[in-house]
């Protein structure tokens, strides 16, 4: 007879597998109340140094070519396939029939592909070239936001993590996120992807833990840009809402079924974009004498 | 052959274990705040690349000033190191100022040129105002054992250094081992340095804790011998201010209070200074503080 090795569900900070650092867990029930798993109860430093592993990345991440983003996300969907049936298992373990987590596993990695499509493509088509009175070419951008905190949808457990993740990292941000806390499994499995998918390490930060104890600090910290949420827990939204402002945080509530089609559409990539204008002083460069 | 001329052996094993339990130390709350006002105190803030340019030292030199205005209470640091051109530059720009100046000098980082132009190199340090100069031994000579040649080099050069201050840069990450480490140590304080240190910064791997522990215990042993301090400056590598701390915590369990101060003890870093003013930022606003609040260079 042997043994069953049993995984170790640990955090995902800066390309590695670090226990939290506060040594807090809390047991993981299936809907027959035995415990599956410890899973680690993050703490606001283990926050803390995943916002230092995710703006350290930034800048490698967002520098590099937006084909080359998309190859990477591409590679995602590839390891999620090979991977396919064990996201499987994890959601069944977590009360999901199979049915269903057959179909979540199948929209997850199509929503992969689907991404890493736009990853060069939304900047065309939100970006303009502007009509003005002088001799300028005038043209703006979209450009990442930078360093994006998220808490992540809590009935979903993988499809949740991906939808949100894709589009913010399509755009060339950083990003550090809170798995679902009653559905935590497929959250560092998915880590186990990136982890061998050519991604910078700090791109994608993953903790586990409480969106109560930790909603406050991904909304406080200074060295954040942008904060997303994606529960349904109106005291927290509002906690993050006026917690944002101390250092102008962007605030984006996203609290959508991510199964639905509609969910999956380039605007959440422009969300975590800003628009940049630049003003290039040129001759007139049509017989027409029309200023670009 | 005087006795203490025989450098002792390093037990490797024993010294990486006093440094994990060095880093076992919990340093929380207010003697966290004064540790890192203290290891800010010490830095030698430092740019010593090809493309410095007289407003890159002058920038440097008014942060050494004004670490962070909005933050009260904040000590300037302890020196700013540059080569021997820009010393005039900082001269000028630190006038008035307790922040003193050290320059790098003897065919810095290599050190391989002869004597004369290593002597000419710190004359002309010293001639444009630099308080403390910063000399590389020559590594070829030491690995080849002609520790007599480096020995007389340091007292050469500790005798053109006239009143400024002098530390001896061993860069250890070229030295191999231990024993290296500790009879470069030896040769150094006893050839007349005023300071050791570790690095120039330009060789992986730079200041570690355990290379930082013999050089202290160099140094230990050097004043129960003859009773005279010899200062230590680990340089290159440590960037956090956890680091700094372990460092102290290190720097007071080898040599004691009396080594607690900018006088005895420096920080070769050019990042660390940003990393505690970001703690320090953490604790006037009570949340994570952002690089983007305070000047890069």
């Amino acid at each position: 007879m042997q043994l069953d090795i049993l995984k170790t569900y640990k955090l995902y900070i800066g390309g590695s597998f670090p226990r939290t650092e506060s040594g807090r867990f809390y047991k993981l029930e299936n809907n027959k109340k035995e415990v599956i798993a410890n899973i680690c109860l993050s703490s606001r430093k283990d926050f803390r140094n995943a916002v230092v592993a995710a703006r350290k990345a930034f800048e490698s991440w967002s520098g590099r070519a937006a084909f080359n983003r998309g190859q990477i996300l591409y590679r995602i969907a590839e390891m999620l396939e090979g991977r396919k049936m064990q996201f499987v298992e994890e959601l069944i373990m977590q009360g999901a029939s199979k049915a269903n987590a057959e179909k979540e596993v199948r929209q997850a990695i199509d929503r992969c592909v689907y991404y890493s499509g736009w990853c060069d493509k939304y900047q065309q088509l939100f970006g303009s070239v502007n009509p003005v009175a002088s001799s300028h070419f005038n043209f703006s951008v979209p450009e990442p936001t930078g360093v994006v905190s998220v808490i992540a949808d809590e009935n979903f457990s993988l499809l949740g993590l991906v939808s949100v993740i894709m589009p913010i990292i399509a755009g060339g941000n950083t990003c550090i996120i809170l798995a679902s806390e009653t559905k935590p499994l497929c959250s560092i499995t998915f880590a186990e992807v990136l982890a061998t998918s050519d991604l910078t390490a700090g791109v994608v930060n993953i903790l586990t833990g409480k969106s109560k104890e930790l909603h406050t600090h991904f909304a406080s910290h200074m060295d954040v840009n942008a904060v997303v949420y994606c529960r349904e827990n109106g005291e927290e939204a509002k906690a993050i809402a006026e917690l944002s402002s101390l250092n102008v945080k962007r605030s984006f509530f996203w609290q959508k079924i991510w199964t639905k089609a509609e969910n999956e559409n380039p605007y959440l990539i422009m969300d975590l974009q800003e628009i940049k204008t630049t003003w290039h002083p040129i001759e007139n460069i049509g017989v027409s004498g029309a200023k670009y | 052959m005087n006795k203490s001329w025989i450098s002792p052996t390093v037990d490797q094993v024993g010294v990486e274990e006093r440094v994990a339990r060095f880093n076992t130390r919990s340093i929380k709350k207010e003697s966290k705040m004064q540790g890192m006002l203290l290891a800010l105190n010490m830095i030698d803030l430092t740019t010593l690349e090809g493309k410095d340019t007289a407003g890159k030292v002058k920038q440097m030199c008014y942060k050494a000033m004004h670490l962070a205005d909005d933050i009260e209470g904040l000590p300037t640091v302890a020196a700013v190191c540059v080569y021997p051109n820009h010393v005039k530059t900082a001269k000028k720009a630190l006038q008035g100022s307790n922040v003193k100046i050290a320059s790098v000098a003897t065919a810095f980082p290599s050190g391989n040129s002869s004597r004369k132009i290593k002597l000419e190199d710190v004359k002309i340090a010293v001639t444009n105002g630099a308080d403390e100069v910063d000399m590389v031994i020559s590594r070829g000579e030491f690995l080849a054992g002609n520790y007599n040649f480096v020995y007389d080099e340091i007292a050469a050069i500790k005798e053109a250094c006239g009143t400024a201050r002098l530390k001896v840069i061993l860069e250890t990450g070229e030295l191999s081992t231990l024993d290296n480490v500790r009879k470069a140590s030896d040769i150094a304080i006893y050839a007349g340095a005023d300071f050791i240190k570790t690095s120039t910064g330009k060789i992986q791997p730079a200041a570690t804790m355990p290379v930082t522990l013999v050089m202290l215990q160099a140094i230990k042993d050097y004043y129960d011998e003859t009773g005279i301090m010899i200062g230590m400056k680990p340089a290159g590598g440590i960037s956090t201010s956890k680091q700094a701390l372990q460092y102290l915590v290190m720097l007071y369990e080898t040599l004691g209070e009396k080594w607690m101060t900018n006088e005895w003890f420096r920080f070769g870093a050019s990042s660390l200074a940003n990393d505690i003013i970001l703690q320090l930022g953490k604790e006037k606003h009570g949340v994570y503080y952002s690089g983007d609040y305070i000047s890069k260079d």
